[in-house]
């Protein structure tokens, strides 16, 4: 993986996006608009779920209308993502919140499986009923919650605290970020 | 108020017990950032989800009132966890902010974005259902909204 994230580092177009003046804020600030598109609308998909608005539609309504706009959100948000993860691969690649980010996704990624196999299942007798079960309910909680910790793994990326160049680092930090160091380096300088 | 007068004051913000604290910490100005995030997912999904009913985009069949009453107390709700992050952050750094173009760029359009809300979008649309206007004023909202998330990420650039 690591081989592969400095192959990409070399590509021209990498080199081109992390020296650009302005591409790079540019996507980041589309980054953070999508985010509000995918997220901002995802929480009222979820709130409904637990009955907190919208009461007057049924979930099919309330899906029908609103996650159209989520999916799109999140194809963006994925698409400025990746081209930011392109722009400087390995450093994130060797982030610890870039790394704790993508386990979140993978976890919140579960959920939305779980969730979206059971809705298409049983969406219409919720509708009849106007009766959600609780599962549904603690799985828009967990979406809601995970999807947070998503936003806030992914905002911390950009600090340097536990950058493989930020040496020394304790062994389990640079172990969970396959930092390679050279110990002895280290321990010649602090006996010298 | 002259120039020199003002700096003066974002010295004197800058100065601030809550300045000081939250630059004399690695990990505080991260963490209110991410819940600024946070509150700008919050207010920006009942942005979206409004001003897209009034463009008529989406929830064709639901009464724009409704739609509109039902995201505005989230809309409040980002509004104030934003309010109640992003002044702390401006403290820590406000000097810098002074000079910072994207800053002056995001207040100007808060206040207009505010205004704008709050005196009119909001009573307009909650009282006049067909206006041939309201599409107007959805995307004027929409668009006041992404520029001030938009520019105050462009604070962080500089």
């Amino acid at each position: 993986m690591l081989d592969f994230a400095e192959w990409l580092a070399t590509t021209e177009w990498s080199i081109a996006l992390h020296e650009s003046l302005y591409l790079y804020p540019w996507i980041e600030s589309s980054h953070v608009l999508f985010i509000c598109f995918f997220f901002g609308t995802l929480i009222f998909v979820d709130l409904r779920l637990t009955g907190k608005v919208f009461t007057n539609l049924t979930i099919s309504e309330m899906n029908k209308g609103v996650l159209p706009l989520t999916v799109i959100g999140f194809f963006l948000m994925s698409l400025t993502g990746l081209l930011l993860f392109y722009a400087i691969p390995v450093r994130n690649y060797q982030n610890i919140f870039f790394r704790i980010k993508i386990l979140l996704i993978v976890i919140a990624g579960l959920n939305v499986l779980f969730f979206h196999k059971r809705m298409s299942r049983e969406a219409k007798n919720w509708d009849k009923d106007s009766f959600i079960p609780n599962s549904m309910k603690l799985s828009a909680v967990v979406s809601l919650f995970v999807w947070s910790l998503v936003i806030i793994s992914g905002r911390l990326i950009a600090y340097n605290w536990f950058d493989c160049d930020r040496q020394p680092q304790s062994e389990w930090i640079n172990f969970l970020t396959s930092c390679v160091v050279d110990y002895q380096l280290y321990e010649e300088i602090n006996g010298s | 108020m002259e120039a020199n007068q003002l700096i003066e004051l974002f010295y004197f913000f800058e100065d601030s017990f809550v300045g000081q604290y939250i630059r004399g910490s690695t990990w505080l100005f991260p963490v209110i950032e991410s819940f600024h995030l946070l509150g700008l997912a919050v207010l920006g999904g009942s942005v979206v989800i409004g001003d897209f009913r009034l463009m008529g985009f989406i929830l064709k069949t639901e009464r724009i009132s409704y739609v509109v009453k039902e995201t505005r107390t989230w809309f409040k709700f980002g509004f104030c966890l934003l309010v109640l992050t992003g002044l702390p952050l401006f403290l820590s750094e406000a000097v810098k902010c002074y000079y910072s173009r994207a800053f002056w760029i995001k207040m100007i359009c808060l206040t207009i974005g505010i205004a704008f809300t709050f005196f009119i979008r909001n009573p307009l649309v909650l009282k006049n259902q067909d206006g041939k206007l309201i599409p107007l004023i959805g995307f004027s909202s929409f668009f006041l909204w992404t520029v001030v998330a938009a520019s105050g990420r462009w604070i962080g650039f500089s």
